[in-house]
C-alpha cells in the first residue's frame, strides 16, 4: 500500500489514450495524402504509358491523336525556363542580398518583407492577368515568349526572394565578423564569406521556383492565349505554347485518344519536374555546409 | 620584491572614451594608454563592457547600428574614430579574434589566405599562408593536410588558425575576446603560450574573465566594472603583478579576492 508508484495511475492510462488518439490522428491524415497521390500517379500511368513514345516528344501537335505531339510546347517550356531564370536570378537574388545585408532595418524594409511574403501567396492567374495587361498590352510585347517569361518572373520572384532570404539569414553572423575584423568591406564580405556559404541554400531556392513555375498554367493561359502553335519559338518575340497548355488543349478534346495523349504528357511533364526536385535535393546534400560545431 | 614600472612606447592612447547602444550608455570615459609589445588584460565581471571596449579598438561597434562613440583613440598620431579614417583601413592593422573559434567553412589553407585575398595582396601566397601558420604554432599539424576543410579541426586547433588568419595580413595589434573560454584546459595552454611568444612582435589586449590568466598571459591589467545604470568604468589599470598583488582600489581587491564576481 505504501510504495510511491501508483500502478493503478488512471491518469497515465488517460494520457497514454490521448497521445495514441493523437498520433492515428497524424497517421491518417499522412495516409489520405499518400493514397490521393499515389491513386493520381497511378491513373495517370495506366491511362498515358502507352503514349510515352517518340512521337510524342519529337511531333508537332495535330488533329491524329497518334502523329501528336509536344514538341512545341516541351521547347516552349524550356525556353521561358531559360528566359525567366535570366530575368528572376539576377534580380531575386540581388534584391534578397540588398535586403539582408545593406537595407537599414526601418519600416520601409519591414513593409517590403511583408509584402514580399503576401505576394508569394497571391493566386497565380492574378499574375497571368497583370502580365497580360503590362507585358503583353502596354508594353506592346504582344503573346511573346518575352512576355510569358516576364509574368513567370513575377511569379516566381517572391518566392525566390524568400528563400534566398533565408539562405543569406542562415550564414553564421561570425562569419561576417571575422571577414569584417580582416579588413573586408561590406561587398567583399558579402561575395566571399556570406554568398560561397548561402549559395547551395540559394541554388535549391532557384531550382524550385523554375520548378514552380513549369507546373503553372492559369498565367499561362492569359499570355498565350490557348493558340495552336505548330513551329518552335526562335526569337524571344515568337509566340509560343507551354506544356501544361497543350495538355489541358488535349484534355478539353471529345475523342477518348487525346485524353491518354493528355496522361502521356502529364508523365513527361511530371519526369521533369520530379528531375528537377531530386537535383535540388542532391545539390543541398552536396554543399550543405559542415555545421561549425 | 620590487616591482618596476618599465616605459614603453604607446601604441593606443584611449581619451575618455564613451560608448552608447541607442540610449544605454555602456562605457563611460574610458582612457588608458596600451603598450607597444605588452599584453594587456582586460578584466571585470561579465557584462562591464570588455568586449565593448575592445570592439572600440578595430571599430568592430561601428557593425552594430544605432552605437554612438565619443572620445578618441589615438593610434600612430591619428584619431581612428577622425571623419578621415576608413574602420576597413583600421582592421588591417588591428586584428581580432573572437571568443568561439569562427573559421570559415573553407580549406584550411584558403582561411588563412583569405585576409591576404580581401586586403589584394599579390605575391607568394603559399609563403606566407606558411609563416602564419608556423607563427600560430599550428603548421607542423596541418602541414599535410592544408586542403581538409577547416571544420575537420579541433576547436583548439580551430582557435589557432584563427590567429592565423588574423596574423597573415601582418597586423600591428591583436585584439582577444576570451579566446580561451571555449577551449579544454590543453588548448587554453597551448593559447597562452602563443601570446607569450607573439608579444615580442605584436601588441595584444586580451579580454578574460579567468583572472589565473590574465596572471599568467598580461603584463597591464585593467579592471573594469558596471557601477548604477550597468555603464562600465575604468576602475583602474596598472602592471599585472601590482593589480593582483597590492590592488589600489578596494573594488580591484575585492574581485580579486573572489569576494563578488
Ligand atoms: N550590440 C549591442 N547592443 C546593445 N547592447 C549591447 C550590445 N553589446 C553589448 N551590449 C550591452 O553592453 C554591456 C556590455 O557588454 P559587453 O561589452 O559584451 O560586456 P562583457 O564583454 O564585459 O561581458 C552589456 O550590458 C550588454 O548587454
Ligand atoms: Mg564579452
Amino acid at each position: 500500500m505504501s510504495t510511491k508508484i501508483d500502478i493503478n495511475s488512471s491518469s497515465l492510462s488517460r494520457r497514454k489514450l490521448i497521445g495514441f488518439l493523437f498520433i492515428s490522428f497524424c497517421l491518417l491524415g499522412v495516409l489520405v495524402a499518400f493514397m490521393g497521390l499515389m491513386s493520381l500517379l497511378v491513373q495517370v500511368i495506366i491511362q498515358g504509358y502507352e503514349w510515352v513514345t517518340p512521337n510524342l516528344i519529337f511531333n508537332y501537335p495535330s488533329r491524329h491523336p497518334e502523329q501528336a505531339g509536344l514538341w512545341a510546347a516541351l521547347i516552349g517550356t524550356l525556353y521561358m525556363m531559360g528566359l525567366t531564370a535570366l530575368i528572376t536570378v539576377p534580380v531575386g537574388v540581388g534584391a534578397a542580398i540588398y535586403l539582408e545585408e545593406y537595407a537599414p532595418k526601418n519600416w520601409f524594409t519591414s513593409f517590403v518583407e511583408i509584402n514580399t511574403s503576401n505576394l508569394a501567396g497571391v493566386p497565380s492567374i492574378v499574375y497571368g492577368l497583370l502580365g497580360l495587361s503590362i507585358f503583353v498590352y502596354f508594353l506592346k510585347l504582344e503573346r511573346s515568349i518575352l512576355a510569358g517569361s516576364l509574368t513567370m518572373s513575377l511569379l516566381i520572384l517572391p518566392v525566390l526572394i524568400l528563400t534566398s532570404r533565408e539562405a543569406i539569414k542562415s550564414v553564421p553572423k561570425a562569419h561576417r565578423e571575422a571577414a569584417f575584423a580582416l579588413g573586408g568591406d561590406r561587398w567583399q564580405v558579402v561575395r566571399m564569406a556570406v554568398l560561397p556559404t548561402a549559395f547551395p541554400g540559394i541554388l535549391t531556392g532557384i531550382i524550385l521556383a523554375l520548378s514552380r513555375a513549369i507546373g503553372e498554367a492559369a498565367p499561362m493561359v492569359a499570355i498565350t492565349a490557348l493558340v495552336y502553335i505548330t513551329f518552335v519559338p526562335v526569337t524571344p518575340m515568337d509566340r509560343f505554347t507551354v506544356m501544361p497548355i497543350q495538355i489541358f488543349n488535349w484534355v478539353s478534346r471529345p475523342q477518348d485518344e487525346f485524353r491518354g495523349l493528355a496522361a502521356g504528357g502529364i508523365i513527361i511533364l511530371l519526369i521533369l519536374l520530379l528531375s528537377m526536385n531530386s537535383i535540388a535535393v542532391i545539390l543541398r546534400n552536396k554543399y550543405q555546409v559542415r555545421s561549425e560545431e | 620584491m620590487t616591482i618596476e614600472n618599465k616605459i614603453n612606447k604607446v601604441s593606443l592612447k584611449v581619451k575618455d572614451l564613451s560608448v552608447y547602444y541607442g540610449a544605454f550608455k555602456a562605457l563611460e570615459e574610458i582612457s588608458m594608454d596600451i603598450e607597444e609589445n605588452q599584453v594587456t588584460a582586460l578584466i571585470g565581471p561579465s557584462g562591464c563592457g570588455k568586449s565593448t571596449l575592445l570592439r572600440c579598438f578595430n571599430r568592430m561597434n561601428d557593425l552594430f547600428p544605432n552605437t554612438k562613440i565619443e572620445g578618441q583613440i589615438i593610434y600612430d598620431d591619428i584619431d581612428i574614430y577622425s571623419q578621415a579614417i576608413d574602420p576597413v583601413l583600421i582592421r588591417s592593422k588591428i586584428g581580432m579574434v573572437f571568443q568561439k573559434p569562427n573559421p570559415f567553412p573553407k580549406s584550411i589553407y584558403d582561411n588563412v589566405a583569405f585576409g591576404l585575398k580581401i586586403n589584394g595582396f599579390v605575391g607568394n601566397y603559399d609563403e606566407e599562408v606558411e609563416r602564419a601558420l608556423i607563427q600560430s604554432a599550428l603548421w607542423e599539424e596541418v602541414k599535410d593536410r592544408l586542403n581538409d576543410n577547416a571544420f575537420s579541426l579541433s576547436g583548439g586547433q580551430q582557435q589557432r588558425l584563427c590567429m592565423a588568419r588574423a596574423l597573415a595580413i601582418r597586423p600591428d595589434v591583436i585584439l582577444l575576446d576570451e579566446p580561451t573560454s571555449a577551449l579544454d584546459p590543453i588548448a587554453t595552454v597551448k593559447i597562452e603560450d602563443l601570446i607569450n611568444v607573439l608579444k615580442k612582435d605584436y601588441t595584444i589586449i586580451i579580454v578574460t574573465h579567468n583572472m589565473q590568466q590574465a596572471a599568467r598571459v598580461s603584463d597591464k591589467t585593467a579592471f573594469l566594472l558596471s557601477g548604477e545604470n550597468r555603464c562600465g568604468k575604468l576602475i583602474e589599470m596598472d602592471a599585472t603583478e601590482k593589480i593582483f598583488t597590492t590592488p589600489f582600489k578596494k573594488e580591484t581587491e575585492d574581485y580579486i579576492t573572489g569576494r563578488f564576481s
